[in-house]
């Protein structure tokens, strides 16, 4: 494999991650797709799921992304993302520690405002154990 | 003439203060560092989500109705002014040449009987601009107790302006900010932010005008650039936070910098007419004993 495909991963605070790779599949808000070298020029916002980045080994990264989009041009791939966590990171079990305080974060709010927040923080984890 | 014990008090309350804003001067350098760093962390965002608009909307040119962020309502009646500042002061005059720039604004802004309203983020700018348009502050936002300012932070504060705007609150909304130049300055700035100000890089675009034409949009271009304009204000006033806290650091270092070597001058000066005044006890002494035993 001579051609990679670079590939740039940027939140907001920082680059994230920037190489050269074989492929990433994108969690694109119309559906998936692959995005290999040489790709056509596409620019495509993206709904929270996972990004599944294929080294130049063959080693696959799993990475969680939530809010942003992803551009491919000529260059190569990038993608922004508001959020994004490296599935290795992610614990199962921590996961669904975070999952029960939340839901008692809801339970126990006492106003709308603070009902909200948490309802919000409570979706936003459900998305993740349902990506892992 | 000050007695000999007032010289000392002096000199040693100076001394004080000298140590404590060389203290703060030390402090302020360590947090400028964090502050410059994350601001140049958080560029690469920002200019890829610039390219990107520029692009959209350089597709989008021509076409009738684009969404309202960014061809604004057809209004200018009410003016939303968002003034971010610093927590803190002492920084010589940081928090105040942003709250001049937003005060004269607001004041040609009345004198041309447009409605002005105002959102305050950090203390220092809402107390500044309090006592002359107390009435015309909407809203306020506190980072007291924030320590590293996060993407979270300045999306609390984008998705207020969003609100504000969808209700009809305001047709034009401004940014007030330090640009950081570097550590002795900071450039107060306005940055339009509703509707979008989008200057496409000459550079950029004409690079990108070759591969921009057969961009492929996933959805279209114009729920796209309804997608992206909401965030990027977020973006731009996440951008602009950053680059204050780095500028609030800067400005405090250049000041208890001067500060610390104005004390030093004043304890030099001190030290001086301290000792003239001790030889002239000494000399007045000496005189008089001299001249008593002559009178023996």
């Amino acid at each position: 494999m001579a051609d990679l495909l670079k590939f740039e991963l940027v939140s907001p605070e920082r680059l994230l991650m920037s190489q050269d790779v074989q492929q990433v599949t994108v969690p694109g808000s119309e559906g998936e797709f692959t995005v290999l070298v040489r790709h056509a020029p596409v620019l495509s916002t993206m709904r929270p799921g996972t990004l599944s980045v294929v080294q130049d080994g063959g080693k696959e990264d799993k990475i969680f992304v939530r809010g942003g989009f992803a551009e491919v041009n000529s260059e190569g791939l990038t993608v922004l993302a508001e959020e994004a966590i490296h599935m290795d990171d992610l614990d199962r079990d921590a996961l669904a520690l975070q999952i029960k305080n939340a839901e008692e974060d809801v339970a126990d709010a006492s106003s709308d405002d603070k009902k909200a927040r948490a309802q919000e923080v409570l979706d936003h984890l459900r998305q993740l154990q349902s990506a892992v | 003439m000050p007695s000999l014990k007032d010289l000392r008090n002096r000199i040693s309350s100076v001394k004080a203060t000298q140590k404590i804003t060389k203290a703060m001067q030390m402090v302020a350098a360590a947090k400028l560092r964090k502050a410059q760093e994350a601001a140049e962390a958080a560029r690469p965002y920002a200019e890829r989500m610039d390219n990107v608009l520029a692009n959209l909307s350089q597709a989008l040119d021509g076409q009738e109705g684009g969404p309202e962020l960014m061809v604004g309502t057809g209004k200018s009646d009410v003016h939303l002014l968002l003034v971010a500042t610093a927590e803190r002061g002492l920084c010589g005059g940081f928090n105040s040449s942003i709250a001049r720039m937003a005060r004269n604004h607001a004041t040609k802004l009345i004198a041309d009987g447009k409605t002005v309203k105002i959102v305050c983020v950090g203390r220092k700018g809402q107390d500044a601009l309090k006592r002359q348009f107390g009435s015309h502050i909407i809203d306020f936002f506190n980072m007291r107790e924030v320590r590293q300012i996060g993407f979270t932070n300045a999306h609390d504060v984008g998705q207020r302006v969003l609100e504000l705007f969808e209700a009809g609150e305001f047709d034009v909304c401004t940014l007030f900010y330090s640009q950081f130049k570097n550590v002795m300055t900071q450039i107060p700035t306005t940055l339009q932010l509703i509707p979008a100000s989008i200057e496409a890089n000459e550079d950029d675009a004409v690079a990108a005008s070759g591969s921009q034409a057969c961009y492929e949009y996933e959805p279209e271009e114009k729920d796209l650039l309804e997608e992206l304009l909401p965030r990027n204000v977020s973006v731009q006033i996440f951008r602009a936070l950053l680059e204050n806290a780095a500028g609030e650091q800067g400005a405090r270092m250049s000041a208890m910098d001067s500060a610390t070597r104005n004390a030093g001058d004043m304890i030099d000066d001190l030290t001086m007419s301290y000792n003239r005044a001790r030889q002239a006890q000494i000399t007045k002494e000496l005189i008089e004993i001299i001249s008593g035993a002559e009178a023996l």
